[in-house]
Formats: C-alpha cells, structure tokens, sequence
C-alpha cells in the first residue's frame, strides 16, 4: 500500500496530534476524518465534539453535515445549540478545535466570509459560522489547508477568526508552526520540498533551520482511513 | 392553539414584510412550511437563521427575502449556496441585506428572545472584522470589569418548526439533535409547529423538548416535512439531495424549473413527495 492521496496524509498528519482522552471540536470533511481516523487508532478515547450539539459521537461512517442522525445516536450526550456554545466551548471544556478557510496569513488569522470587498465581494463564502468563539474559546487550533498562494495570502480580505491560538498548520505540502509569531515551515510532507511551498504561499515564508520530514502514513492508517471514507467526506 | 392546514396557518400568521424564521440544525428543517411560503408568494420576509441551508437558498432564489440574519450560509458537506451567492454578488432576483452573526452570537440572541431579554451576552466577536460589520456592542461586567459582547435578541413575527409528534390537543415533542428550536418558539410573537404526525398521547423520550400548546399558535400535520432533512426516528437525511441540489441551483433557469415543477406546481408536501418520485422514474 505505497500510494496515497495529498488528503490523506494530511488527515493522518492531523490525527497524529490528537492523544487519548482529548476532547475535540469537529468540522465536516477532513477535520472529522482526522478525528474519527484517531478514535479508530492510537486514540480510542479522543471526544468527538459536533457543534449541532452531539458530545462523544462515535461514528461508524463519515458523516456528511455535522447534524447527521449517527451522530447523535453514537453520541454520550446530545444538547441544545446554546448548550453546546454556552456551556461546553464558552465553558473551556474543549481542548482542539478544528478549523478551514478560505484564506489565512501569517499570523494564522482566518477568512471563511468573503473574497473582495465586504459590501460588493466577488465571491461570498458560507460565513464564520462557529469559528469566531471557536478560534478563542479552545486550548488549540489546528488548521488543515491545502497549499495555495490563493489561499496563503499576505493580507486577508477579511477576518472571520483570529490566530491567537493556532498551534500547527496542516497542508498538502508539509507543516506551519508559529515561530516567534509567524508561521514557519517546520517539515515537508515526503516528495514535497520547501521550494514548492514558497512558490505556494503569498507571503515571504519562512523555513525552520532543522526542516522534518513528515512520515509518511503507515498501511494500519491508511487500512482505518479508507474503511471510514465509504460516505459522505466531501471536502 | 389548533390543528390546521398548513396552508392555512401560513395565510393566517405570516404576513408581507415580517421577519420569520424557520430553524433546525440540519435536523428537522421546516420545509414543508418553507415551500408553503413560497407557493402562497410571501415578500420582503427578513428570514433569521444560524446555518441556512437549502431551504433557505429556495426562499431567496424565489425573490421571497430582503434581509438575511444568519451565521453560516452553505450546503453542509457540498458546497455553496448558489442562490444566495447570486443574491449578494448580483442582486439577483432581488438585492439581500445581510445581518452576519456567529454561531455563538446567533445562539445568545435567541436565548435572549426566548428569555424577553433586550441582549445576549458572552465572550466572543473579539478580534476580526466582523463586529464592524454587524450588530453587535460591548458591555461592562458590572461585577468583574470584564468586557464582554452584546448582540441584539432574536424577536421575530413568527417561528416556524418541525417536529417528530403533536397530540390532538397540540402539544409539541421534539428530540435527538434540537438545536435553538425552542428557542426560536419562545423568542417569536406568533409560531407555527409542522409535525410528522398526531398522536393520540405523547410518549416520553430521551433529551425530548416538550412545547405545550399554549406556546404554539398552529401545529399543522406535514409527513416527511423535514425533507431533505431528517426526523430522528422517522427518516434519515437525503444526502444524495443534497449533493444533487448544487448543480439544479447554479443556473438561474433550471433552479426556476424545479421549483415550478415541485414546489409551485404542488399543493402541500405529499404532493411534493409524489413530484419527486415521478423525476426519479422519468
């Protein structure tokens, strides 16, 4: 089993940095495989945290909206909406939050509104959604982006979410860690190299002096990747 | 409270102009109702709801809404709406004001409603662009100094919901994922409950929301209602609509058609139900 899709690594990447017993905040699309893909190895106890309001969800398949009735069925508790904000992520129950955009800067700084200007803008995006509360009110953010000079922007065309909290950037290149206050290329993803992710990113990136490279997925990830992905995961 | 039509309740309780909103977090979207005020030709709605989804992209793209309160706006797991991008990029088929919210935002606002209470608090909208672009202000935590944000409550004309089951005397009963449905009953002067079905006597469930029927002003029967959207215990959500709904909404003339076909040309939801089993056989 050698080859593998830019998604995947990304996923297994992800779930890497989820350990046993952490509770997390989970998006649709690869967020929630990273997540159901850690439950399913190296942590079967990681909490899987939908904002429609399902705590400790255990799904069998990858579900397509964050309110699918699996969830809630697999679920230790399912709440109310002003329950899950007011409460769990407010409450400072959350360790990780996922989150994706549109756009993101160097200081890790998210835009999931619009591209162009507020008023007339050229393309509308879904929105923050929960991101806003979510970039602040967890322990760490983790954000999963593909590589692209679109998307890796010197200046946002808006701010939905700020990077305060924004521990590692995942992408289809290799990994972002903020240094000193901007993130930096900390390691490439096997056959990617720094070269590719300059060209990639719209601001002047900077490289770590003792550059990783990332391992690549092994069978037993990708075995438990490819079980889930029998539905739905269409990011 | 009484068990009506649909049609009925909608002519009777949703005027011109009144701000309305349908909820569900992607379980038991209204959308029997939704269609019902389309076909009855509702204008100038301000429609409020955290995460519009295609029921709502129905209602803009039918010229329905000036103003759009919300706080995410997409189809879950596929993509863009695309009638409401082409609200906002080209006023089309009319222009829509927005009213943009977090989750965290929109949830406070409607506990607020439903509490009568003139704001909702909490720590949020901090950093980013989005508080210059709404409503939304600070307050003094008189006890602590903390600063804190304040968004308007949610105070619409009329809430519309789905629900799993009523009784015969109109008392509503909800569960699994329940969203701000409460919420959006009790913050609205006037509600609506569309029900799966009328039982003789509502049994208990697990996490259930009960709504007496003193807080309801017309529970209408509408089976499969939350469709393409789910009942928990009845249907499961129509995923493969979802995904097809992206490319019968990207062109003007096409999304038109389906919504003459099944929603225009329909008298209430079995009607719709039976439409859209002919398409799948034709």
């Amino acid at each position: 089993m050698s080859g593998y899709t830019p998604d995947e690594m990304m996923a297994v990447e992800a779930s890497r940095r989820l350990a046993d017993g952490m509770v997390c905040f989970v998006g649709i699309g690869l967020p929630s495989l990273a997540a159901n893909l850690a439950r399913r190895t190296h942590a079967p106890g990681c909490v899987l945290v939908y904002e429609s309001g399902t705590i400790g969800s255990k799904p069998e398949e990858l579900p397509l909206s964050i309110g699918d009735g699996e969830l809630a069925e697999t679920a230790d508790a399912v709440v109310s909406v002003p329950e899950m904000f007011a409460y769990w992520l407010q409450g400072g129950r959350i360790d990780v939050g996922f989150l994706a955009a549109a756009q993101i800067d160097r200081q890790g700084n998210l835009n999931s509104t619009v591209i162009g200007p507020y008023e007339k803008p050229r393309v509308r995006l879904p929105g923050g959604g929960g991101a806003p509360e979510i970039a602040i009110g967890v322990r760490d953010v983790f954000v999963l982006l593909r590589h692209a000079r679109r998307a890796f922007v010197s200046a946002l065309d808006f701010t939905t979410s700020v990077g305060d909290n924004v521990r590692v950037v995942v992408t289809d290149l290799g990994i972002l860690e903020p240094v000193a206050g901007e993130l930096t290329l900390v390691a490439v993803h096997p056959g990617a190299d720094p070269d590719q992710a300059r060209a990639a990113t719209g601001w002047e990136l900077r490289v770590s002096d003792d550059l990783r490279e990332t391992a690549p997925p092994t069978d037993a990830e990708l075995t438990a990747l490819r079980a889930l992905r029998t539905k739905g995961a269409a990011a | 409270m009484a068990v009506v039509s649909l049609r009925d309740a909608v002519r009777e309780l949703v005027r011109d102009g009144d701000v309305v909103a349908l909820e569900g977090f992607t379980h038991l979207i209204p959308y029997a109702a939704g269609h019902e005020l389309i076909r009855q030709g509702r204008r100038d709605l301000t429609l409020i709801r955290m995460t519009p989804d295609v029921l709502y992209d129905q209602l803009i793209g039918m010229g329905c809404a000036r103003k759009l309160v919300f706080s995410w706006g997409g189809n879950p797991g596929v993509g863009p709406l695309h009638r409401l991008r082409d609200a906002v990029e080209h006023c089309w088929p009319l222009p829509l004001e927005l009213e943009e919210h977090s989750h965290a935002g929109m949830a406070a606002a409607w506990v607020a409603g439903a509490s009568r209470l003139p704001f909702g608090v909490l720590r949020g909208y901090r950093g980013g662009d989005l508080p210059a672009r709404t409503r939304v202000a600070t307050v003094t935590c008189p006890f602590t100094g903390e600063e804190l944000a304040a968004v308007p409550a949610h105070r619409p004309d009329v809430g519309i919901v789905h629900a799993q089951q009523a009784d015969r005397h109109g008392n509503v009963q909800l569960w699994g994922i329940v969203g701000v449905q409460k919420e959006a009953v009790l913050a609205s002067a006037r509600s609506i409950v569309t029900v799966e079905e009328i039982v003789d006597e509502l049994q208990p469930r697990p996490n259930a929301v009960v709504l007496p029927s003193w807080v309801v002003d017309a529970v209408c029967l509408a089976p499969r209602g939350a469709h393409p959207s789910y009942a928990h215990g009845y249907y499961d959500r129509d995923n493969e609509f979802y995904v097809a709904w992206d490319p019968i909404s990207r062109d003007r003339d096409r999304f038109l058609d389906w919504m003459r076909r099944h929603v225009l040309e329909t008298a209430d939801v079995g009607q719709y139900h039976a439409s859209l089993e002919e398409a799948v056989v034709a």
